[in-house]
């Protein structure tokens, strides 16, 4: 049981550390501000909510469970893609320049034939 | 083990904390300077957990409920003063 629970803990951590070193990767590397926009806002918040699932197992098996992550999590969730969504209108009242190549669709070319 | 896994994520946690400090110093426009200080604050909210797991101490989680309060709210009225110039009107 307690090995199980440490080998369970360890996971989490694990990933979350993985989950955020990913986001950051992509917030450093993208080549555009609404690539790198995308990148931290979910994999950040999946790398916290490993940490908090942690430390929730490791509060558990403690014996003296707290709530608190609870909150920190619910709060995390609501507000990430609150936040996302602001700087995306900013960015899109700034104007900022955009690297999305469209596919060429069959439609422009039944415009142009 | 359990130090182990520890160890791995406050290194990964603080390799995402100097790439957004990159970002934040590189940023070549403001959204994307507001966007590194909060992904820096959502990483700090991550730090400040694991550091209450590993002094075992419940008292970092009030803590990190604040730093993300924070970051939320300096968030918000950052990008609405860069979309309207005004925080509140």
């Amino acid at each position: 049981m307690r090995v199980a629970l440490e080998v369970a803990i360890s996971f989490f951590l694990a990933a979350g550390g993985l989950f955020a070193l990913a986001g950051a990767i992509g917030l450093a590397r993208l080549p555009d501000f609404f690539m790198r926009l995308h990148a931290p806002t979910k994999a950040t918040t999946l790398g916290v909510g490993g940490a908090l699932i942690a430390s929730m197992l490791y509060f558990i098996g403690s014996g003296r469970p707290v709530v608190h992550e609870l909150l920190i999590m619910l709060f995390l969730f609501l507000t990430a893609p609150v936040s996302a969504l602001m700087l995306a209108k900013a960015a899109l009242h700034l104007r900022l320049p955009s690297r999305a190549r469209l596919p060429d669709g069959d439609g422009e070319k039944e415009k142009a034939g | 083990m359990l130090d182990l896994a520890l160890t791995f994520a406050f290194a990964c946690f603080a390799i995402s904390l100097g790439l957004g400090a990159l970002r934040l110093v590189r940023g070549p426009s403001v959204p994307d300077r507001v966007l590194a200080l909060d992904a820096l604050c959502v990483n700090t909210v991550a730090i400040a957990i694991l550091l209450g797991i590993r002094y075992d101490s419940a008292a970092y989680f009030e803590a990190a409920l604040l730093i993300a309060l924070i970051g939320f709210v300096s968030t918000v009225a950052l990008a609405r003063f860069v979309s309207r110039g005004d925080v509140m009107d």
